[in-house]
């Protein structure tokens, strides 16, 4: 586990100084986090970090999960699913079987504290219980795009709310109550971003089956449309053209018929090609993820639909150039000339990868470009002053 | 050696941005909002902008002139909005006055574009300041540079532009020097400080600059 202190070594100067000047005018004051789980991405990768953290700067920092029955979890996954724009939302019935759920998390749970952050939608409806304190409902996806029924039956909880957080403006639904704006970060010493030596990369890539006798062209990302690993494909065989290169496209792929037909045209096309390299893994493949960015000679993020996907900052940590669809937060994270390039085809994708194969000394001015870049905006640090300013706003 | 009559006392901040749930999709819904959202929002978008970009970021001069380049794609309009200083304007209203009757004039000359997907459209946000004492104080010209050289960048965007716009606890350094320490002509140097287009770094080495050459006068 981390501690502010070590954060020095990474974070620009001042800025571990300037999170404990702001803490000091939060100190003692009780802190509770509600999730609908610990493990997984998000929020919870976010808050395993922070909470420590808080905790650690003097604040009384609590992290509380909700939980029920399989009808609540599933409930609570449409919905989810429907405020990011899924055709089908939750019945009523299961809405209300949820609600009830809540209602009895509500009982279980501590949620005396002075500022009780709730994040996504599963445990949301905790709100109707709330008695002191100020409640703050997290969103971490886009649900400029819900579907409107579910919108409206969500948002008689969600207007309980004293104020609700969205990661970028544009992610919100209409709401009466102020929304504000903290976009995440990446934490440095997490095992998907922390350094490794040059051994340990030539081992992962060696466990992975991923030779390193060529250029690397890397894509991280779940096998979904909306990543448009396909597209990539196209892209890396415009470039194969000129360059001779290798394309690694790494991540998980859900049950989902659309996913696995998916992976399995990626999979033919790697059988056909053996410079595709498609790799499966696991959620929890860090490490593995870690190691081919490191690797990546460029990173590719051509996603057609990503929220605030946080591939780019973290390839841009490890100093490499980003070449990224222009959409959701990966246009806020990519200085466009600067720390890589937006795109919006598969013909601007190669043709950005040619650009930098072509001009090799743009790769690595890119890269330290993109690295002070996420050290100035995109370091946990950062959040965690943007955190401490909601909260001393707040419970003014 | 000069004693202020009451101590400077160094401030930074954090800018925490609220979404307005105000949007627009194209250059004649951007003058019409820009008519009618509060002045706190118009100052986000243009003086907020000295404190959230820095030398990588290119230098557009404020968020309606980024959104006219990088999302409508209007080079003349994004130049006409970029060239507008914030600091040439009196009241939040008069620059709200000229970025509309910009917008005006060029819809009168231009035909609109295409209106945009919601997610490339322009946000209307406005923010809260939150202010963080530092624990950084000034008596003297000495303690002053001292402090003003090692503050996070924030405290030169407090004690500058925040200040200079809207009423803060926090003292302007201009204010400062004139009131506290008895030094007029320093004060009026800081005050003509141009912080347009640039780095609030480079506007920190431009005050360390006349604070050196006071000292080295002999007038601290």
């Amino acid at each position: 586990m981390s501690r502010i202190d070590d954060y020095r070594r990474v974070a620009g100067p001042g800025a571990v100084d300037f999170v404990l000047r702001l803490a000091e005018q939060v100190q003692g004051r009780r802190v509770l986090h509600v999730t609908g789980g610990r493990l997984g991405g998000g929020a919870a990768e976010t808050l395993r970090a922070t909470v420590p953290i808080l905790a650690e700067l003097g604040i009384d920092a609590r992290w509380e999960t909700t939980g029920g029955d399989a009808g609540y979890y599933a409930t609570a996954r449409a919905l989810q699913a429907a405020l990011e724009g899924a055709e089908r939302g939750p019945s009523e019935e299961g809405l209300a079987r949820w609600a009830d759920m809540n209602r009895l998390n509500g009982k279980k749970l501590d949620l005396g504290a002075d500022l009780i952050s709730v994040h996504d939608s599963q445990p949301a409806s905790l709100v109707s219980a709330r008695s002191d304190g100020r409640w703050v409902w997290r969103c971490h996806v886009d649900c400029s795009g819900a579907r409107a029924d579910t919108w409206t039956s969500f948002r008689q909880f969600a207007d309980q709310f004293d104020a609700a957080v969205f990661p970028l403006p544009g992610f919100e639904s209409r709401l009466d109550i102020p929304m504000f704006v903290v976009p995440p970060s990446i934490d440095p010493f997490a095992e998907r971003n922390r350094d490794l030596t040059p051994r340990e990369i030539t081992e992962i890539l060696g466990g992975l089956g991923v030779a390193r006798d060529k250029p690397l062209l890397v894509q991280i990302g779940p096998f979904a449309r909306a990543h448009d690993p396909l597209g990539v494909v196209d892209a890396y065989r415009l470039v194969k053209q000129h360059h001779d290169v290798r394309l690694a496209l790494a991540g998980t792929a859900d049950d989902g018929p659309e996913q696995l037909e998916l992976l399995t045209r990626l999979r033919e096309i790697a059988r056909d090609d053996p410079d595709v390299v498609v790799l499966e893994l696991p959620a929890e493949a860090h490490r593995q993820i870690n190691a081919l960015q490191r690797a990546a000679t460029i990173v590719l993020q051509k996603s057609l639909r990503a929220w605030f996907d946080l591939g780019p900052a973290e390839a841009m940590w490890k100093g490499k150039p980003v070449v990224g669809g222009y959409t959701g937060g990966l246009a806020q994270q990519i200085i466009p000339n600067v720390t890589g390039y937006t795109v919006h085809s598969i013909e601007g994708a190669a043709f950005r990868i040619r650009h930098l194969l072509n001009n090799p000394e743009l790769i690595p001015r890119m890269g330290a470009a993109g690295r002070e870049h996420v050290r100035r905006s995109f370091l946990i640090t950062r959040q965690l002053a943007d955190e401490l300013a909601l909260a001393i706003h707040l419970l003014r | 050696m000069r004693t202020a009559a009451h101590p400077l006392r160094f401030a930074g901040c954090v800018e925490l941005r609220q979404t307005l749930d105000v949007h627009a999709h194209d250059e004649r819904e951007l003058m019409s909002r820009i008519a009618e959202v509060p002045a706190d929002s118009v100052y986000f978008h243009t003086f907020g902008y000295f404190l959230r970009h820095h030398p990588l970021t290119t230098a557009y001069g404020n968020d309606f002139a980024r959104w006219a380049a990088l999302e409508i794609g209007d080079r003349a309009l994004a130049e006409r909005l970029a060239v507008v200083d914030p600091f040439a304007f009196p009241r939040l209203d008069a620059l709200r006055d000229h970025l509309v009757a910009i917008l005006g004039d060029h819809l009168q000359r231009h035909a609109v574009g295409g209106r945009l997907e919601f997610d490339r459209a322009f946000h209307f946000q406005r923010s809260h300041i939150v202010e963080v004492p530092l624990g950084l104080g000034a008596a003297t010209l000495a303690e002053f540079r001292a402090g003003l050289a090692r503050v996070d960048e924030s405290a030169i965007y407090l004690h500058t532009v925040e200040t200079r716009v809207r009423a803060r606890r926090v003292e302007a350094f201009p204010t400062w020097l004139r009131d506290g320490l008895g030094m007029p002509e320093l004060a009026e140097r800081f005050e003509r400080v141009d912080p347009y287009l640039t780095t609030l770094e480079r506007v920190r080495g431009r005050l360390l600059g006349f604070v050196d050459e006071a000292l080295e006068d002999g007038r601290g």
